[in-house]
């Protein structure tokens, strides 16, 4: 069990908790604002683009290859950015904060 | 080769140049093929201009058959953002669990009939017919508004797949200012009233604009919605241990929907005008020459995709970019993928096996390069589970 905190554009504090899935999974179940998830979590649209708290980093790890030449062409990239399809959920990730880049 | 198959024909040049050459009409079109290049151009408006004159960004140019601007799709950035934020609402509709049981209902009954009828040519009896029906609901209109996009046949424009047809165009144009006016005297629930009664830059969307918006969403959302559901009955036909993983593992729809809009690449590429004296690929390009973004070239690129000519059903970093990429993504992925999704499942559940007995593969001519995009006719017999 992971809690997961999403800090929204509106600055709106939601607090959800997971057990596995992805953490865009779980933004889109509980319809998180700015979090879209189009392709379903392959990676492929960037519509899950969140900031992980500078503290939380160590627990979430950088962003893939992958992930980085996709945040490369998004907007408001910085050393923080992830594509939260991309995080899996578990204890390792609990109490981390998101911020939502749209 | 499979009868399914959709050879690469971009590889070598991908590999060599990066780059194809194609002539259209006497306004020749340099072609990206590496994945890298095609996302950057993409992302890159400012030198590479989707709001060029109407019809020139498209392969083959529309130039000399339209003269309205297709909204939001031939509009750079700032206003492409204020037209964008009006219609994206409306087309992530076929999220809502009402729309899904809809669209649901169409597939059931679709695949039915087929089952029903047992064999038959998959494009016209099958694609077409289904592709249309799922559109009343993407526009709000009546089920019955179907029959007369069906009896438009497949290429709204295009008569054999590759001609340009103002003839087939203006039936398309006609029918949509028929459809507008209609709406100004009776305004109702639908896509066009909905856009007759919105708000750009402090005014309401004039009449123009909303053809716009209307030309582009028949005519992006046509072969190549068509093509990807025959495509994927064709591959469902040659490979039964997909069809039986898919009922076993519905959890794995949506991978093999990513996966199959990344092999199938439904529309091969779509054009930028390039605004200023630059270079792709290391190649000189000149202002006002055209470049395309080979999303098919790109969706089979090496360095990005292992085994990137295989369907590997469940592939779970799909980087693809078979809906496009940047601004211009496709405005009805939300709804395709919706389709999508709703007939794996459905096929996966009701049908035991395909057949293939004959088939005409529909092969684009790009000059340089001659790609298979589909068939432009496939004769199936569908067999149902015994239950």
């Amino acid at each position: 069990m992971a809690k997961i905190t999403f800090i929204t554009s509106d600055d709106e504090k939601i607090t959800l908790e997971g057990t596995s899935g992805s953490v865009m999974a779980l933004a889109v179940e509980n319809n998180i604002k700015g979090i879209d998830g189009d392709c379903g979590g392959v990676c492929s649209c960037a519509t899950c683009h969140v900031h992980v708290a500078p503290e939380d980093l160590a627990k979430t790890g950088k962003a893939s290859e992958i992930e980085t030449d996709m945040l490369e062409l998004d907007d408001n990239t910085d050393e923080y950015s992830r594509l939260c399809c991309q995080l899996e959920i578990s204890d390792a990730i609990d109490g981390i904060v998101l911020k939502v880049a749209k | 080769m499979k009868k399914s198959s959709l050879p690469d024909p971009f590889e070598k040049a991908r590999l060599e140049s990066g780059l194809g050459k194609m002539n259209d009409q006497d306004d020749p079109v340099t072609m990206l093929l590496r994945h890298k290049d095609v996302r950057k151009t993409a992302h890159n408006w400012k030198t590479f201009q989707s709001g060029a004159e109407p019809g020139r960004i498209v392969v083959p140019s529309e130039v000399n058959i339209r003269d309205t601007r297709q909204i939001p799709f031939e509009v750079d950035p700032p206003e492409h953002k204020d037209y964008r934020a009006i219609v994206e609402p409306w087309f992530r509709r076929p999220l809502q669990p009402e729309y899904e049981a809809k669209l649901t209902e169409i597939i059931t009954n679709s695949v039915n009939e087929a089952i029903k009828t047992g064999t038959l040519e998959v494009v016209n009896s099958f694609s077409l017919p289904l592709q249309s029906r799922a559109l009343t609901l993407l526009l709000n209109t009546p089920f019955s508004e179907s029959e007369t996009w069906i009896s438009w046949g497949t290429h709204v424009f295009r008569s054999e797949g590759e001609a340009l047809d103002g003839d087939k165009a203006n039936i398309l144009y006609n029918y949509i200012e028929e459809q507008i006016e209609e709406a100004i005297k009776n305004p109702s629930e639908n896509l066009y009233s909905k856009l007759l009664d919105s708000e750009f830059n402090g005014r309401k969307l004039n009449k123009e604009e909303v053809k716009g918006i209307m030309i582009l969403t028949f005519a992006g959302g046509r072969d190549t919605v068509i093509n990807t559901i025959t495509n994927s009955i064709a591959y469902l036909a040659e490979h039964p241990e997909s069809l039986k993983r898919l009922q076993k593992e519905p959890e794995i729809i949506n991978n093999a929907v990513e996966e199959l809009v990344r092999y199938f690449s439904p529309l091969t590429h779509m054009g930028r005008v390039v605004t200023e004296d630059t270079h792709v690929c290391e190649h000189a390009a000149k202002a006002n020459t055209r470049v395309s973004l080979c999303w098919a070239s790109a969706n089979r690129d090496e360095k990005v995709f292992e085994n990137p000519n295989e369907i590997i059903l469940d592939r779970k970093v799909n980087p693809h970019v078979g809906f496009g990429f940047s601004h211009h993504n496709c405005l009805g992925a939300t709804h395709a993928r919706q389709i999508m999704r709703i007939l794996l499942k459905t096929l996966s559940e009701k049908i035991q096996s395909i057949e293939i007995l004959d088939y005409k593969e529909n092969i684009e001519n790009l000059d340089e390069f001659k790609r298979k995009v589909g068939y432009d006719s496939i004769q199936v017999k569908f067999n149902t589970k015994t239950v």
